[in-house]
């Protein structure tokens, strides 16, 4: 069969599908292969460690997590550092955003380098906090004792202040950009006619500048939610989870469970668990976003 | 306008730009700190590193990019095994990173194009929903694949290969790639194509003569941010790597926990390891939003 060579109308039929061959057997040979067997492991009693064939139990992996209070921990955790994060990105986002709106000299070199973060690999990000933290050499518990004078310890007393510093530094910007590209979507001519109008600050906000920004300010917050839900990178490598478990965020308490305690077929049904709640997510915030 | 309203304006827009320049060095100098600092603890001995207060003024030295590489051959005072171990092997984690990353690059963004191509002008039985299954597993947290793809590899022998990690990277990036080079040819008209079509060109040398060079520009944004994708990743590389195939950011993770490590060794570590994200953050700059939400939100230029 020769797509290069004499057209025959079977090639030129061929062709669309043969593009589209190579991608979805890979993602198929690679994800959903892998989900299926997991799925099937997160109902059996498996510890790799002990080399013990895996035991059937039905249910009972999903029932005892469900129940365990330590799990419920783990996401009360998580969800305090979504919650946090997410809120405060979008507070600084939406104040740059407007910063940035304003056209002024050296704008393009300043939303550059304000937008550095977003590119820097998570895992020098937390390693290197944990240098901008460190109790007594950190330049950031020199900054907090010149404001406080005292030396605060961040990595052990607020821990939970330092992750969420940490990735309110690195993707504030990606809310700006959200807002920016939002605000920068509204059509001059209701910009202009709402100054002819004399509508107050507050009107215009309400009535031209909301209503363009809100479908781009639904998807930023879906974004930021669902990638701060999964956050691993930044927090393994700055806390580990720790002090004990302060940090310990679920992807995190999935990693020890499966690569610390092997306990394979709890982890995998935990894994399932975070996953369908993922998956949830994503519903809802697309019917919102879908709605506007 | 009159004059005398011009004037009174002044003073007030005066005021409107100074507060606009103070607000923005605020934000800019939030943002830079710690990678500014990241570099300037690269030019700072061991003792320089580890002064309270912090020295914001210091003789800065080489030093540390040198030990890197040369640890070996230079005169070395007191020093801990990890840190033998990080100066020993920086190079061949260096290695490591860029070959997994160049041959993941070269693999996702052909394929990725391919299925891009037909996705954007034939749209076969399907498109939509394949495309809407390709972007679904971008919401997948790694973890959850992670396990199996851990005992999977350990079992067919792809554990700590590079064909293995390649793969992986290439299969977790194909949806950037397709999503984001189909933004890319939806922009283009389609009129040369078809011309080129009745002409009697085959749909695979319209594909490659007519259609590629139109998209370079989107083609070298896409490969940007694959480079940096994979460049930055760190869980798999931490599960399904050892020594011989570890990369750099598996590396610079295992210096956590080590008291007393030399932050000046480290700092010129992570510095040459975040170089590519902050060269490619000029070029990209214009594609960033597009970038990060896989082509779906377009943004202003």
């Amino acid at each position: 069969m020769s797509v290069y060579g004499k057209p025959s109308s079977l090639s030129y039929r061929l062709f669309p599908v043969l593009l589209v061959v190579p991608a979805v057997s890979l993602v198929i040979f690679l994800v959903i292969f892998p989900l299926i067997w997991a799925l099937g492991l997160s109902f059996y009693s498996y510890n790799a460690l002990r080399g013990e064939p895996p035991l059937f139990t039905g249910v009972t992996n999903y029932v005892r997590l469900l129940n365990s209070v330590e799990v419920w921990k783990r996401f009360v955790t998580t969800s305090q550092f979504v919650a946090l994060s997410v809120a405060i990105e979008f507070l600084i986002g939406f104040g740059l955003a407007h910063l940035f709106y304003a056209r002024f000299r050296g704008r393009r070199l300043a939303v550059t380098l304000v937008t550095t973060p977003l590119l820097i690999a998570p895992v020098a990000v937390g390693i290197f906090h944990r240098y901008l933290f460190d109790a007594t050499f950190g330049v950031y518990t020199y900054f907090a004792n010149l404001l406080v004078g005292e030396q605060v310890r961040f990595l052990t007393s607020y821990p939970m202040l330092a992750i969420v510093w940490m990735d309110v530094w690195q993707w504030s910007p990606f809310m700006m950009l959200f807002i920016l590209a939002g605000l920068e979507a509204i059509p001059k001519h209701l910009m202009e006619s709402s100054q002819i109008d004399r509508l107050s600050a507050l009107n215009k906000f309400r009535y031209v500048v909301w209503p363009t920004i809100k479908p781009l300010v639904a998807l930023a917050l879906l974004f930021r939610t669902m990638d701060a839900f999964r956050t691993f990178d930044t927090i393994f490598t700055l806390t580990g989870g720790g002090p004990g478990t302060a940090t310990e965020v679920l992807s995190i308490h999935i990693y020890r469970v499966a690569f610390q305690f092997y306990r394979t077929g709890e982890a995998t049904a935990l894994a399932f668990i975070f996953l369908v709640i993922i998956i949830l997510l994503t519903n809802v915030y697309l019917r919102l976003a879908r709605r506007e | 306008m009159t004059s005398n309203n011009r004037g009174r304006r002044r003073p007030k827009r005066l005021l409107k730009s100074l507060a606009i320049y103070s607000a923005t060095t605020v934000a800019v100098v939030f943002f830079m700190f710690p990678i500014f600092w990241l570099i300037a603890t690269a030019f700072k001995t061991r003792a320089q590193a580890f002064s309270t207060p912090p020295l914001f003024v210091w003789e800065p030295t080489f030093r540390n990019f040198i030990d890197i590489f040369l640890k070996r051959q230079t005169e070395i005072e007191a020093i801990t095994g990890q840190e033998i171990e990080l100066a020993t092997g920086a190079e061949l984690f260096f290695y490591n990173s860029f070959i997994v990353t160049l041959s993941s690059i070269l693999i996702a963004t052909f394929i990725g194009t391919l299925a891009a191509y037909s996705f954007s002008r034939y749209r076969p039985l399907g498109t939509n929903t394949m495309m809407f299954f390709i972007l679904s597993t971008r919401m997948l947290p790694a973890i959850v694949v992670a396990i199996p793809i851990y005992f999977f590899y350990r079992a067919v022998g792809l554990y700590n290969t590079y064909p293995g990690l390649i793969m992986l990277y290439v299969m977790f990036n194909l949806p950037f790639a397709v999503w984001m080079m189909k933004s890319f040819f939806d922009e283009i008209p389609r009129d040369i194509e078809q011309a080129a079509l009745v002409d009697g060109s085959t749909p695979w040398r319209v594909f490659y003569k007519v259609a590629i060079p139109q998209v370079y520009v989107g083609l070298g944004a896409t490969i940007g941010f694959l480079t940096i994708n994979i460049w930055n990743e760190f869980l798999f590389a931490l599960l399904l790597t050892e020594r011989s195939t570890r990369t750099i950011p598996v590396m610079i993770a295992g210096t956590r926990g080590e008291v007393g490590i030399n932050w000046g060794l480290i700092a010129a570590i992570e510095t040459l390891y975040v170089l590519p994200a902050l060269v490619l953050i000029f070029i990209l700059q214009r594609y960033l939003l597009r970038g990060m939400t896989f082509g779906t939100v377009r943004g202003a230029k």
